[in-house]
């Protein structure tokens, strides 16, 4: 019998009677990350990495029933070992390994396989199934050494210093805001949207090391704004507040913005293509490294994906989840 | 190429035309002077011969990239731009190399004629040699098809902008006879290969809607009624001994537009004409969708001049005698019109917009009702004491449109657009009701909201039934109502009618559908227009 199945409530381990980032209420739900397509409210109780615990207090509440484990370490729930490794998505992003019988199972969540500077690198792990995202499964996805990309950020936001203009960059309140801000660091002051701030907080208590950043308060001088760097996350891109700025320039952060019709779409003033997904490359890699013989793609170009997989050698299968809209994380935000 | 590459970044990430121009204007400060009158040739649409086919390119691209073909054609569908694909899906370059940009475009041109080998050998070493967005660059070079929202005018300001001379001057002098290879930037902004000083036309006057009933107008005898005609506002300049036909855009459209040559010959020097170009056969003025047909074509086949001839219905007179009178009253300005088209001898091509008469406006509200008839699009009310405005003047000039026509369909196919809509599901396909089937009307992909078509991609994506390369079938759920000028049998259509011009008039949330109109409906419409 299989270890995993995908039900109408999300991806189910009948042996252990748990879910893994269910959609739908459950007693167990095993997260592998915060982002609000992996975890919704409503739990019995919650099981995560221990920087992921800080996310869901603060998202869904203080008083969450939320379990914690480290990397690389093995709990038995009824006969199903399970241990979280570094999905190196976001701070406390895992992929969940179980294992019954000696059959192995990974379910990845949301990965990507370069080192960004701050989460844990992704890791791969060997396993008989694996479940895959495939938000970027196209050969047009390949990302540039973030380095690079880093480069063309810090460029532009030097620009927009010689031509007072204040800089803002749009990006997700969890993952991408904190990347930036570890990679950009520096000389100048990093001015962040409540809804990162506090996720800060957050981290920053559970010991992750975060360079310092100014929340965004009323009272914060625009002139002060415009000599910085300020992140906010997408649902304030084209608000009140943005025309308030002294003219703002923006910049969005996304994996989307690779392709120019992406770009224009969200007709921001640059698009830099930094993702936290895996590129083609890293999806192909990440797969071959587990040895899976058989892979489940999920969230992305699902059956583009899956027929490539299929047609070099590697059983792929289509699955539906919920999962892939990390957008409504931020429009929940807009209306909090 | 660098700094090209840089321009074409920023028209592209600016959606404001005056950032446009300063992008444009920047670039022609700094770029080479030999790259400048190739960008401006590139801009214009004066497209050099293809060196190689987009088959062969295509081919070379997924060979080098070692994917199967049919995830080429997935990840072009995503993309939306050819070009562009090729530049993604290659692997990434191993050698730097910054040539500029006129350099470039002539090894293309010796490309021609060459073995495939010899191209295949040229363009691999390229791709190699040049990061993702110059490939992207380099590929538009060998398409010649720049398409990124610089449209001639807009050059034209920056141009004019950028070495302060006047915009007219310079969009005769682009538009006129050049070889980028051959003149230079200060050559073509002095217009050394034409004559500026005698196409300049004027600002047209335009018209405001009527959006009250035209008793508010006052007395009948106070206003000339014409017919609406749908087609191309443009304005003929005759001077020096030479024709230039301006369209509504400030832009020169003469080569276009043959059959009205014989102007130059039988008009006099200095005189401007306001008219609409529009197909006319045997003195009929044709729909709109046969004047497309010879809309911005380089080239015109004989059958487009036999079926879609040009005619020019004058509305107009600016200039006579080479004097401005545009501050004479209508009336007046009517009369010299009238004297000055009765001389011509050619008849029947340039033709005088024929006054309606009436006596009540509740006589020319019968007469509207024929517009469709002629192809027109309503009436237009000019005050006859009305001076030449220059643009938009509110009280002396008014369109009274009729309405169009109206169905309410049910979407049943999505396709995701290209371009600036690629990954966006904008292009719909709507069905009306036949018995117990559904009946394909009309396909538009216009007159949503940016926030609509969203809402429609994530229906889209929900709901999707079945899915044919880029085409998903949809669940029969959203109704729309499509707005359309004209209906005509057509064997082409699985419904035997095809609508003209059909573009999404409202999206129906409050309507279901079951509510949607039948095709019985429309073939009634059908046999009442007939």
């Amino acid at each position: 019998m299989a270890l995993i199945s995908f039900t109408n409530k999300g991806i189910f381990c009948k042996q252990g009677g748990f879910y893994v980032d269910p959609w739908q209420p459950v007693d167990l739900a095993v997260t592998t990350h915060g982002h609000a397509d992996h975890v919704k409210f409503g739990n019995k109780a919650y099981l995560c990495h221990e920087l992921t615990k800080p996310v869901l207090l603060q998202r869904l509440g203080a008083d969450l029933p939320v379990q914690t484990l480290p990397y690389n370490k093995e709990i038995t729930i009824n006969g199903v070992k399970l241990s979280l490794f570094p999905a190196g998505h976001v701070i406390g992003s895992a992929q969940v390994r179980l294992e019954y019988k000696g059959e192995i199972c990974v379910i990845s969540g949301d990965y990507k396989v370069e080192y960004d500077g701050i989460s844990t690198p992704f890791e791969p792990v060997k396993c008989h199934s694996f479940v895959s995202e495939s938000t970027f499964g196209l050969p047009i996805y390949k990302w540039l050494p973030q380095e690079e990309v880093f480069g063309k950020i810090r460029n532009w936001i030097s620009d927009n210093h010689d031509h007072l203009k204040t800089s803002v960059l749009i990006a997700y309140s969890l993952g991408k805001a904190q990347r930036l801000i570890k990679n950009l660091a520096g000389d100048k002051n990093i001015y962040v949207h409540q809804s990162i701030a506090n996720l800060n907080e957050g981290f920053i208590r559970a010991g992750v090391d975060l360079p310092q950043t100014i929340r965004i308060t009323p009272d914060i001088k625009k002139e002060d704004l415009q000599k910085g760097i300020v992140i906010v996350p997408p649902a304030l891109a084209d608000g009140k507040w943005m025309k308030s700025l002294m003219s703002a320039s923006t910049g969005i952060c996304s994996g989307w913005m690779q392709v120019r019709a992406g770009r224009r779409w969200k007709s921001a003033d640059a698009g830099f293509a930094l993702s936290d997904h895996a590129d083609w490359p890293g999806l192909l890699s990440a797969i071959k490294a587990t040895e899976a013989e058989k892979v489940f793609i999920t969230h992305g170009f699902v059956s583009t994906f899956s027929r490539y997989l299929n047609e070099t050698g590697i059983a792929a299968e289509e699955v539906t989840t919920r999962y892939g809209n990390e957008e409504e994380e931020e429009e929940i935000l807009k209306e909090a | 190429m660098k700094r090209f590459t840089q321009l074409i970044q920023e028209l592209e990430t600016s959606n404001k035309t005056n950032d446009k121009i300063a992008a444009l204007v920047n670039y022609f400060n700094m770029a080479d002077e030999k790259d400048k009158p190739y960008v401006i040739a590139m801009f214009t649409g004066k497209r050099p011969r293809r060196p190689v086919t987009t088959a062969l390119i295509k081919e070379w691209a997924i060979e080098l990239s070692a994917i199967p073909a049919w995830l080429f054609a997935e990840s072009y569908h995503s993309v939306g731009d050819l070009s562009e694909t090729i530049a993604l899906v290659l692997p990434p370059a191993q050698q730097t190399r910054d040539r500029k940009l006129h350099e470039w475009i002539t090894d293309l041109a010796l490309l021609n004629g060459q073995d495939d080998d010899v191209k295949k050998e040229f363009i691999l070493q390229a791709w190699n040699s040049l990061d993702t967005q110059e490939r992207f660059i380099f590929n538009k070079l060998i398409s010649g098809n720049f398409r990124i929202g610089v449209s001639n005018k807009m050059l034209v300001n920056a141009i004019a902008k950028q070495s302060d001379t006047d915009s007219n001057k310079i969009m005769h002098s682009i538009m006129g006879k050049w070889a980028p290879g051959e003149i230079t930037y200060k050559e073509l902004i002095a217009g050394v290969h034409v004559n500026t000083d005698s196409s300049w036309p004027y600002p047209f006057c335009l018209a405001y809607a009527l959006e009250t009933e035209p008793e508010s107008l006052g007395e009948t005898t106070a206003w000339q009624a014409e017919w609406k005609w749908d087609g191309i506002r443009g304005q003929l300049v005759k001077r020096n001994g030479e024709l230039f036909i301006w369209s509504r855009g400030e832009e020169l459209v003469t080569g276009q537009f043959p059959e009205l040559h014989f102007l130059k010959d039988e008009l006099p020097d200095g005189t401007v004409i306001d008219g609409e170009i529009l197909s006319v056969k045997e003195g009929n003025v044709q729909a709109f969708s046969i004047l497309q047909q010879r809309l911005n074509r380089k080239t015109i086949h004989k059958s487009q001049l036999k079926d879609a001839p040009i005619g020019f219905f004058c509305y107009d007179i600016l200039e006579a005698g080479g004097k401005d009178i545009r501050t004479e009253p209508l009336s007046q300005r009517r009369k010299i019109l009238v004297e000055l088209m009765s001389a011509l001898t050619t008849k029947d091509i340039a033709i005088l917009s024929p006054v309606l008469s009436f006596q009540s406006w509740e006589e020319l509200a019968e007469i509207r009702k024929g517009s469709r008839e002629n192809n027109s699009e309503g009436i237009m009310l000019k005050k006859l004491s009305s001076l030449y405005h220059s643009g938009r003047k509110r009280g002396d000039w008014w369109k009274w449109k009729i309405n169009p026509y109206t169905v309410d369909t049910v979407m049943i196919y999505a396709q995701k657009g290209s371009g600036r809509r690629a990954n966006h599901f904008t292009d719909y396909t709507f069905a009306v009701r036949d018995g117990e089937q559904l009946i394909t009307i009309a396909k538009a992909y216009s007159g949503l909201t940016d926030k609509e078509i969203k809402e429609v991609d994530s229906f889209v994506r929900k709901n999707a039934i079945e899915k044919f390369g880029p085409v998903r079938t949809v669940k029969p759920e959203l109704v729309f109502e499509i707005a359309f000028e004209g209906i005509a049998e057509s064997k082409r259509h699985k419904a035997g009618l095809a609508l003209r011009f059909p573009r999404i008039a409202r999206w129906r949330k409050d309507k279901i559908a079951a509510e949607i109109n039948t095709l019985d409906d429309l073939r009634q419409l059908l046999a009442s227009t007939l």
